[in-house]
């Protein structure tokens, strides 16, 4: 091996072409990568993280160019290297690991022949060998019976057992280089957590480099040893972990872990403070510092007039960052807005209440082939949400947390049980049943953004429309009312005007909410309204849906998988598995000991951006069993850490109470999973 | 579906709204010309427009007159730029004129199957069920059949007109376009814009139309534009087996119906509407193929 780092990237350069003419993506990127080393790559959409991986790899499609710089690996120039040389390094010498596994895995052949092709073709070993090193490498990333996990096709996979075997694939030639681009992105949070911690723990086996590209810092921490924060196509600090996140220098970079939810921030005490302002195009590029259109500390001038250089920390030398006032800001302590009353409501009849709610997705019977088991989605739920406050449902996807909203909504009926919007019985009303005055009195906000705006519509219509059916508007007073809705999402009143193309992710969502608060709703039902966003996002609609809940008195159901975001925002808390409330309670309740077993696992998932915070951590083995396999006990015996015996899979969980509000299904008495529980450490708030 | 449409997009007449408006068509035709096979396309099938729009200016004969001097030497001349049929019509002229019919009949047929398959498409797809069941079952026994013994029958049977004509085609290609539109319509009617529209009490015929047709358009009009040429190519096809138009008025596969047996001899009398209707055919599915190329890169 030649000397020095073993990926050297320096003032790389790379345009795409598009109508609007050559937008430098990357105007001259630098940073390097020891052999062994993993660097993790942060910024918001768009800040070009992606394109860097893309560059190194030279994937970069018919549109995007690199105009300059070089890109060092192993001694060779890759940007200079011809197809026969790059297709030596790729794959071999560099791995890949994207986002979506399924576009990775080829839908038509078997795991063990897909695992089987890279030895095969790189290294020409035989098929025998080829074989022992896949099920050997299908051992090492943790999936059970590889023998057989060989024979099948990715469909038969769960998401996380995908990713585990794309993993596998980049590692079974033993590259010095694997580029991970948000590898845990669409995933639950106990398989990101599983994933994460699989891929550290063969970090130190395999001594491959890794560079880990996330918008998430509290995902980079647990895998990395240095981070660089990317803004704009450039890097705005890098340093180690730990110096980045004790005292992280750039305005940018202290945004980004302002903005993050933790299990210690509640909207009560703590609210989060979003970055302001959104990436600005790339296309108009000021001489100056490229976060000075979003930073509070911008300086006229001095920042704005001349490139900022990225330089060493003062007394660092192994922190760099691209701000000129970097000694003089005051180190950092985490922001958080002014603490706010949230005290609307709460007291009388509930809102909404589910009571016995059971769904049963029926499969039709088809000639001559047997009907197939009913998938018994929601079975006999309990739930409450008291006016004007919030109510959080979280779990797994699968859970049956999307269910109860749709049958709440009106878009799927109950089969059994109930449930009441003010008073009034709707669970067996879909919504082309309910009355009008129902219909303005429940309103939903979608998960996708690029699916809840119909691309065909301008946002004006879509609120407008909303407008007329759910208030009776006559056309010709509309544009009023919907620049008043507009104004209430913080959007300017020329977005109106718009299509949802020329809208950001977070653009697009607060049109959704507008357009739901278009009948003045009395309830909220919004459906993982956040977890299709950037963090930094994430942080501004959270807060637009608690202050819009506060203002109007309107009452929330926040469906989520995201327990920091629950901890965050909710008033009442259900955690739910396999179609069944695990517990339910007040927020500060849930989230302290005791818990049911479930949501101590799902506590331990969440990542935490702390270096220095170690918990110890719960991983949960297996999938959550499929709707033909649901256990006769308890739902969770089969994955569960603490399962106590077979009356876990023979006898349904009693509900043990705790206290007027709080509930747990588990066998397991109270004050022995309090007692089990403290042990833990709680998660502790960081940069306090 | 207009109603609902005009009645409630925000201020659909402003200035600010027609300067977007300008300025989007303005773009839909600079990006035309990024792809070269739109360019072309556009170009052929646009030439041919005029061609038949200009017809009674630029034509130097009339379709009909037969020219008794010119039936010695029926081959290209300076009088004939393209020669002359059996019976002296002059071929330029007859091939202007008839570029008419076809370019009336082909799109229009294409509408009545853009509208008929999208409304089956939409329902099938949107209602699904029995409603499906029926629809998809229908279109496939109609798509089962010899279509050209179709034709024959029917045309046969309600006499040969350009009406008839337009009725014939629109039937037989509206179960193809309704196949892409369910397709379609089955992936649409998951998205979170219907559910919205349904929780805010819309019809399904407002869904159908307003908020689910309008994202199928895209591949609709490349197909669209594939059928046209494909309806070029039948009328042609009905025209050479003598069901098409009626005569004395030309129509280009009439002529090479007329013609095709002095083949030996005189070729060209078959060759030039021949070169007209593959002409207007490669011109039609080159814009098809532009279109689908612009579509992917969006």
């Amino acid at each position: 091996m030649t000397d020095g780092p073993l990926l050297d990237v320096r003032d790389l350069r790379v345009t795409y072409t598009t109508r609007a003419g050559e937008v430098p993506v990357l105007p001259g990127l630098s940073f390097q990568l020891n052999a062994g080393e993993a660097l993790g790559l942060v910024g918001e959409s768009g800040c070009g993280k992606s394109t860097v991986a893309l560059a190194i790899v030279r994937y970069l499609g018919r549109s995007g160019r690199i105009v300059g710089g070089r890109v060092r690996f192993e001694g060779r120039d890759l940007t200079t290297l011809d197809e026969a040389g790059l297709r030596a390094v790729r794959g071999r010498r560099i791995a890949m690991v994207y986002q979506d596994p399924m576009a990775s895995l080829n839908p038509v052949m078997t795991v063990g022949r897909q695992l089987m092709e890279a030895p095969m073709a790189h290294e020409g070993v035989p098929a025998q060998t080829a074989r022992d090193r896949a099920l050997a490498m299908l051992a090492e990333v943790k999936l059970a019976d590889p023998e057989a996990v060989m024979e099948r096709y990715p469909h038969q996979l769960s998401g996380g057992q995908q990713q585990r075997i794309v993993i596998a694939m980049a590692l079974i030639t033993g590259p010095a280089l694997l580029i991970m681009d948000e590898p845990t992105t669409g995933l639950d949070v106990t398989v990101e957590a599983a994933v994460l911690d699989l891929v550290r723990e063969l970090r130190s086996r395999h001594r491959s480099a890794i560079l880990f590209i996330s918008h998430n810092l509290g995902s980079v921490v647990r895998v990395c040893d240095r981070v660089a924060v990317m803004y704009r196509g450039e890097l705005v600090e890098e340093g180690p972990v730990r110096r980045i996140f004790s005292n992280p220098r750039h305005p940018y970079t202290r945004g980004l872990l302002d903005c993050l939810p933790t299990l210690g921030s509640d909207k009560r005490q703590a609210p989060l403070v979003p970055i302001a302002g959104q990436v600005e195009s790339a296309l108009a590029r000021s001489p100056g510092c490229g976060f000075a259109g979003r930073c509070a500390q911008v300086e006229i001038g001095r920042c704005t007039s001349r490139p900022i250089p990225i330089t060493e920390v003062h007394g660092e030398h192994d922190h760099h960052v691209a701000c000129v006032r970097a000694d003089e800001l005051a180190r950092w302590m985490r922001r958080s807005g002014a603490p706010t009353a949230h005290d609307a409501g709460g007291a009388g009849e509930p809102m909404v209440a589910v009571h016995h709610l059971t769904k049963i997705y029926e499969t039709r019977r088809r000639w001559l082939r047997g009907a197939r088991a009913p998938v018994r989605a929601v079975s006999d739920v309990d739930l409450a949400a008291a006016r004007g406050r919030t109510l959080a449902i979280v779990g797994e996807s699968g859970c049956g947390k999307s269910t109860v909203a749709k049958v709440l909504s009106g878009l799927e009926i109950a089969t059994a049980g109930g449930v009441t919007l003010d008073g009034v019985e709707v669970g067996a009303l879909a919504v082309d049943a309910r009355s009008a005055a129902l219909k303005r009195k429940l309103q939903m906000v979608f998960q996708n953004p690029d699916s809840t705006l119909n691309p065909s519509h301008t946002v004006g219509y879509a609120i407008g429309r909303a407008l007329r059916r759910l208030q009776g508007r006559a056309p010709a007073d509309l544009s009023a009312g919907v620049a008043h809705l507009l104004e209430v999402v913080k959007l300017s009143p020329a977005m109106a005007a718009r299509k949802p193309r020329h809208l950001s992710g977070g653009e697009k969502q607060r049109a959704a909410i507008a357009r739901a608060l278009a009948g003045d709703p009395d309830v909220i039902v919004a459906d993982e309204p956040v977890s299709a966003l950037d963090v930094s996002v994430q942080a501004a609609i959270v807060n637009l849906l608690t202050e819009i809940q506060a203002a109007r008195g309107a009452t929330l159901v926040f469906i989520s998988h995201d327990l920091a975001v629950v901890r965050y925002l909710a008033d009442t808390v259900a955690v739910m598995y396999l179609g069944t409330v695990a517990e339910l309670g007040p927020v500060e309740r849930v989230f302290a000991p005791p818990y049911h077993p479930y949501t101590e696992a799902l506590l331990s998932a969440v990542p935490v951006p702390d270096p220095d915070h170690a918990v110890a951590r719960i991983l949960l083995e297996g999938r959550v069993p499929r709707a033909d396999e649901i256990p006769r006990g308890c739902p969770f015996s089969t994955r569960c850490p603490r399962r106590i015996g077979p009356i876990c899979d023979e006898t349904p969980p009693p509900v043990q109470r705790f206290g007027a509000d709080h509930r747990i299904a588990c066998h397991i008495p109270g004050d022995d999973l309090r007692r089990l529980q403290t042990a833990l450490v709680e998660p502790r708030v960081v940069g306090r | 579906m207009s109603t609902p449409v005009a009645a409630g997009t925000l201020s659909a007449s402003s200035p600010a709204a027609a300067r977007v408006r300008a300025r989007r068509w303005r773009g839909r035709l600079a990006a035309l010309r990024e792809s070269t096979p739109a360019t072309v396309g556009v170009a052929i099938v646009l030439a041919w427009v005029a061609l038949a729009v200009l017809a009674p200016l630029i034509a130097p004969y009339p379709p009909n007159a037969n020219d008794m001097a010119a039936l010695g030497h029926t081959t290209p001349s300076k009088a004939h730029w393209l020669g002359t049929d059996h019976l002296g019509r002059d071929l330029l002229s007859r091939i202007l004129w008839g570029a008419r019919p076809v370019l009336v009949i082909a799109p229009l047929a294409v509408l009545g199957a853009a509208a008929l398959g999208s409304l089956l498409g939409l329902a099938a797809g949107y209602y699904g069920r029995w409603i499906d069941l029926t629809i998809t079952r229908t279109c496939d026994i109609v798509l089962s059949f010899p279509v050209i013994i179709l034709y024959m029958i029917i045309l046969a049977h309600f006499g040969s007109s350009a009406w008839n004509i337009i009725g014939v085609l629109t039937l037989t290609k509206a179960p193809i376009i309704a196949r892409i539109v369910r397709g379609m319509t089955l992936d649409l009617r998951e998205r979170e814009y219907v559910a919205a529209a349904k929780m805010r009490g819309e019809s399904a015929l407002y869904i159908m139309l307003v908020e689910i047709l309008p994202n199928a358009r895209g591949p609709l009009v490349v197909d669209m534009c594939l059928r046209t040429g494909y309806n070029v190519i039948i009328i042609g096809a009905l025209g050479f087996l003598g069901i098409g138009l009626p005569p004395p008025d030309p129509d280009w596969g009439g002529m090479v119906k007329d013609t095709y047996g002095m083949m030996m001899v005189w070729p060209h009398m078959a060759l030039f509407p021949c070169a007209a209707i593959s002409s207007l055919v490669v011109g039609f599915n080159l814009l098809a193929v532009g279109l689908r190329e612009l579509g992917l890169r969006d």
